[in-house]
């Protein structure tokens, strides 16, 4: 499966409180949530953002609370993935869960500057940057991850299952 | 090969003899929480599943704590949600506003985690009953609906940090300075996707109320959990309060770590972290001159009794600070009561500070005590993330409770012995 679409450009520990700040939280309404995503860091990205977009960042992306509304939010805004240096293991586990692919890829992510045209390949780990014209690898994510993201998250995973058995 | 605490809870509650970091396993859940903010996403993936049964109904807890008392429509109908679904399903632990607390604290007063518990919560500080000997970690909604459903979770065993302390702490230092402290030294991602299990003779001054406060912000390192042995004060806690039968686990002295870092408890001083990450600390003495308009005293990390009092001792027979809003937060329905019977209520009511009913409100700012544009707060809470209590351009410093209580006289962040 190929991911296109231009970088969203953040730094270290993008934490759950500014991807979807907690005054949002007395609503679960995807929609309403990919409305407020990334607000207090910038204003721009929920009016702004184009689906299949990439949001790019360093270390330990998504620290803070265990929220799933921080990935629904980004899932929402139409952005097809999160690329980062590192993530906090929450959020982690929460992207999959959802079905929100999500890549550890260090050297890309240093070079890529905002609005950057990304090419991502999952299966084979692979990243192009169409605007600066390199390539880079990452570590595939593991097929039961794959499998979760295919299935559109783990819900989605559990039904299929339980109907094939 | 020898096991951690952490490998060993999990290898127990995996049916398995040993395992080893990086596998993937699916083990039992002795509890599964949920929240207000948490458990409406994990309701309705639930009822997706098509599940009408939780596997357990003993074994699963619903706590109303963030937004509640409710503060606006949608809360109420959030908690409505739960409220009707811990009715139907016929769940055993849900806590109504006015019989509950703040999970992390409720929970373990209650008896219903004990040593040696495996414990899955859609909340990120369930890593807090470490300090009880069990291995507890923070999920997501969808995960916490599989495990209502199937009283069972995938884990990936992590390596684990070893933590040694020594020495005793000096007047004024408590448990939430020890893991500023040391979140300070290794960062937010120091112990990323791994287990922090603690060691050292330095344990015996750590009191229960101390080691659940270090437990619950191992998850501002990264961690996956944190963890303490079971002591002398871990059984007397247990003792009287466990509603289940527990096994008391003990790392195998040949146990591999990936790492080992080690704390003087003695050659500390209170610490304060400095917006906008709990990694940003400073000993209290080269803090310099930051005034405040808000004091907060509460939260899971340091809302229990002991806090309350370390925070009463300081402001008895003293003023809150004329520009300063000083707000306390007892975490459980008991606290508040202890807090009345010993006079606690009274001290702070008579300083110029509110009392509130327990709730997580500013915490997360969520209600119950926002910041405007500009403003600062200290806070004994555990995060200082942007906006965390707030307007954007706020600010939180994180400290313990004493340290919190005599800036509010102060008007400005100080200590105890800084007070005519």
């Amino acid at each position: 499966m190929e991911l296109r679409g231009k970088a969203w450009k953040y730094g270290d520990d993008v934490d759950t409180d500014v991807i979807i700040p907690a005054r949002y939280l007395n609503s679960s309404d995807p929609a309403e949530l990919a409305s407020h995503c990334m607000e207090d860091i910038d204003a721009s990205f929920a009016s702004k953002v184009v689906s299949g977009d990439f949001i790019v960042a360093g270390k330990n992306f998504g620290c803070g609370s265990s929220r799933e509304h921080a990935p629904i939010a980004i899932k929402a805004s139409g952005a097809s993935a999160v690329i980062a240096r590192s993530f906090a293991r929450i959020f982690y586990r929460n992207a999959f869960n959802m079905g929100l692919p999500i890549f550890e890829a260090p050297d890309a992510v240093d070079e890529i500057e905002a609005g950057d045209r990304l090419a991502v390949d999952m299966e084979r780990g692979s990243l192009r940057n169409e605007t600066k014209g390199k390539e880079y690898r990452f570590t595939p994510i593991p097929p039961f991850m794959r499998e979760l993201v295919a299935a559109g998250g783990l819900l989605n995973y559990i039904a299929k299952r339980k109907k094939g058995a | 090969m020898g096991l951690t605490l952490t490998q060993k809870i999990l290898a127990r509650h995996a049916g398995r003899k040993g395992v080893a970091p990086g596998e993937l396993i699916l083990a039992k859940i002795d509890l599964a929480l949920g929240n207000d903010v948490t458990s409406p996403i994990a309701i309705q993936a639930f009822r997706s599943l098509g599940a009408t049964a939780v596997f357990d109904r003993e074994r699963i807890a619903l706590v109303a704590d963030h937004f509640t008392p409710n503060k606006d429509i949608k809360s109420a109908e959030q908690v409505k949600l739960m409220r009707e679904f811990a009715k139907e399903l016929g769940i055993a632990n849900y806590f109504e506003v006015g019989r509950m607390g703040i999970e992390h604290v409720l929970l373990p007063d209650e008896g219903l985690v004990v040593p040696g518990d495996l414990v899955i919560g859609a909340d990120s500080h369930t890593c807090t009953y470490g300090a009880l000997c069990a291995f507890s970690t923070g999920v997501g909604s969808t995960d916490l609906a599989a495990a209502m459903f199937s009283g069972e979770v995938w884990l990936k065993v992590p390596e684990t940090l070893r933590i040694v302390l020594s020495g005793r702490p000096a007047k004024w230092v408590e448990g939430k300075d020890v893991i500023l402290h040391i979140i300070g030294e290794i960062g937010v991602d120091g112990a990323l996707y791994r287990a922090m299990e603690y060691a050292g003779d330095g344990i015996a001054h750590l009191s229960m109320a101390w080691r659940f406060t270090m437990a619950n912000m191992a998850i501002e390192a990264g961690a996956k959990n944190g963890i303490f042995p079971f002591d002398a004060a871990t059984k007397a806690y247990a003792d009287g309060r466990a509603k289940r039968k527990y096994e008391v686990v003990t790392a195998d002295p040949d146990a591999r770590y990936a790492e080992e870092i080690s704390v003087d408890l003695s050659a500390l001083e209170p610490v304060v972290a400095f917006p906008h990450l709990p990694e940003n600390t400073r000993p209290l003495s080269q803090v310099g001159n930051v005034p405040i308009d808000q004091v907060v005293v509460g939260s899971c990390t340091n809302g229990r009794i002991e806090d309350l009092r370390s925070a009463a001792a300081v402001i008895r027979g003293r003023k809150v600070h004329d520009g300063v809003r000083m707000l306390i937060f007892p975490a459980t329905q008991e606290i508040y009561l202890q807090a009345m019977r010993e006079g606690l209520m009274e001290a702070f009511v008579t300083a110029g500070a509110a009392f509130s009913t327990p709730t997580c409100g500013p915490c997360l700012g969520g209600h119950m005590g926002i910041l405007a544009k500009g403003e600062r707060a200290i806070s004994t809470t555990n995060r200082n993330f942007v906006g965390r209590m707030g307007h954007p351009e706020s600010e939180v410093y994180l400290s313990n409770p004493a340290v919190a209580a005599a800036s509010a006289v102060l008007g400005r962040i100080g200590g105890p012995d800084e007070l005519p």
